[in-house]
């Protein structure tokens, strides 16, 4: 089941000492239930705490957080997280890494079923031979897929990916990008996902919003017009081509490489 | 010959040779006992004395052991609340260094002396005091030192600091707390020695030590030394199995 996700007028600054730093400023930002929404703007605009804000880990000076219109004050067991770093347990086989929510979570599922779902992730990402290895037996773009595979083992309403393929080389990551659209073909969740890929963000997603440089706001919405069943070559189409000079060109400005001309 | 053969060997004929070596030193320069023991009046001497030996082995053994197991339980208990509160790590890490930089052959005689013929208690004690230090900054360390992703993949499902600490922090800390377990029994089995040997009418192979000592009998003191030796192994290689158990999956290859 997928939720719709409010950012309403969210700010939001870190306090260092004496020293406050304003990083999210009357954020506003809706992602309507079982859409995909990527993120983009300029290193350290505040893109991360964003994922923090979201996912109820942190809670923001001012503004909501909403799921499905309600309030999220703390972290909720319907969220799955992947990052950058793919953060697996060395002590565990990969499947028993992906099994790790479901022994947080509360649900009536056995064991035996919970390591079911697992190993089906697994499969569908093309990992289903790799089951039983360690992590530091895995390539990075497979550790990867296994984390994803964690972050959706429980059927999260909500997935966040923070730069997930951000440390990948550039064809596994295309390979990712493909397993990802698999992945939400089959499962149904809706998907923040934090990216400086722009490629990436057109590919995933059905809607990008540009980040404005610190303290960040919401400077573009861009609605993305590319058909349901994506390929690669899709991003090589004049239309796509087109978005991605656009958002180029909104990065540059909330970079404050270039002054927005007044249409 | 297979690996595993030569693996047992090797080592073996180290010993054997060291021993000849040894033998032949002691013969060549016509060293009289109570100069120097040979390696064949140590199995005399052991043999003399063995109801002593295995009595006191055993001492020694049981009071390391519980000092180490004390030093275990007290050490764990300051890396978590050092490793998760930063005031706390502040607070106490300077206290815990000037603990641990008074040479305690120092303090075995002052211990000795507060609790004049508690020969049990003084002993662990010291094995104790000697051996807490390297595990409390060992897990405090590996604590504090953890990514803050691998917290917020469970927190942000809910999870509770403690559920955090057990599924994540604490494995995670494994490798570093066996290491130095290591050191920490290698130290556990100086300080029971150091008091052993301090102790009037005490018991444990220190005492022994002592009495050898006392009646310059030098085989007996190197047949003492050769089981502590031993004594040491033992406890080495259980420490290493332990870890090969619980935190086996941190080895990268296999080097013995
Ligand atoms: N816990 C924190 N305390 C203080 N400052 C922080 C903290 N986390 C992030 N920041 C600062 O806030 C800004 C935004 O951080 P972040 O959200 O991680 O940016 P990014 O868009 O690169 O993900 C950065 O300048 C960073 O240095
Ligand atoms: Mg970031």
């Amino acid at each position: 089941m997928s939720v719709d996700v409010g950012i309403e007028n969210v700010s939001h600054a870190y306090t260092t000492g004496q020293q406050s730093l304003p990083v999210l400023d009357k954020l506003n930002l809706t992602i309507p239930a079982g859409q995909f929404t990527a993120v983009v703007g300029p290193s350290g605009c505040g893109k991360s705490t964003l994922t923090r804000l979201a996912s109820g880990l942190m809670a923001p000076d001012s503004g909501a957080v909403t799921l499905n219109e309600e309030r999220v004050t703390s972290p909720r067991s319907t969220v799955g997280m992947a990052f950058q770093n793919p953060v697996l347990l060395e002590w565990r086989t990969i499947i028993e890494n992906v099994v790790l929510p479901m022994e947080i979570v509360k649900h009536d599922l056995t064991r035996n079923q919970c390591l079911k779902r697992a190993a089906k992730l697994l499969e569908l990402v093309g990992l289903a031979d790799f089951k039983h290895k360690r992590p530091s037996e895995l390539s990075g773009g497979m550790r990867q897929r296994a984390s994803l595979c964690r972050a959706l083992v429980h059927k999260p309403d909500l997935l966040i990916l923070d730069e997930p393929f951000g440390a990948l080389d550039a064809f596994t990551r295309e390979d990712l990008w493909q397993i990802m659209r698999e992945l939400r073909g089959r499962e149904s969740f809706t998907g923040l996902l934090i990216t400086h890929d722009l490629r990436e963000s057109v590919f995933l997603a059905d809607q990008v919003v540009v980040l404005s440089g610190r303290p960040a706001t919401c400077q573009y919405v861009l609605d993305v017009t590319l058909p349901e069943d994506r390929r690669i070559d899709s991003l090589y189409t004049p239309e796509a081509v087109e978005m991605l000079a656009t958002l180029r060109e909104q990065i540059e400005i909330a970079q404050g490489r270039k002054q927005e001309v007044a249409a | 010959m297979s690996e595993r053969m030569k693996g047992i060997l090797s080592p073996i004929i180290a010993i054997v040779l060291f021993l000849l070596f040894w033998e032949w030193l002691v013969w060549y320069n016509d060293w009289p006992n109570y100069k120097m023991a040979s390696p064949s009046d140590l199995w005399p001497a052991f043999w003399k004395f063995r109801d002593l030996f295995a009595m006191y082995a055993w001492d020694t053994l049981w009071r390391t052991v519980v000092g180490l197991a004390l030093a275990v339980v007290v050490g764990v208990a300051f890396g978590v609340v050092m490793g998760f509160s930063k005031t706390m790590r502040t607070a106490l890490y300077p206290l815990l260094v000037g603990f641990n930089a008074v040479p305690k052959a120092t303090v075995v005689p002052v211990v000795a002396l507060i609790f004049v013929g508690q020969h049990d208690f003084n002993t662990v004690l010291i094995a104790f005091m000697i051996s807490f230090f390297p595990i409390a900054v060992s897990v405090s360390i590996g604590l504090s030192t953890l990514e803050p992703e691998y917290r917020d993949i469970l927190r942000a499902l809910g999870a509770s600091k403690l559920t955090v600490f057990w599924k994540i922090a604490l494995p995670k800390t494994l490798p570093e707390f066996f290491g130095a377990l290591k050191v920490a029994s290698t130290l556990a089995f100086i300080g029971t020695n150091l008091m052993e040997i301090v102790e009037p009418h005490g018991r444990g192979l220190g005492h022994l030590f002592d009495s050898g000592k006392i009646n310059a009998d030098y085989p007996l003191m190197f047949a003492v030394l050769i089981a502590l030796a031993v004594l040491g192994i033992l406890l080495y290689y259980a420490v290493v199995i332990l870890e090969k158990i619980f935190a086996g999956w941190a080895e990268r290859e296999p080097t013995y």
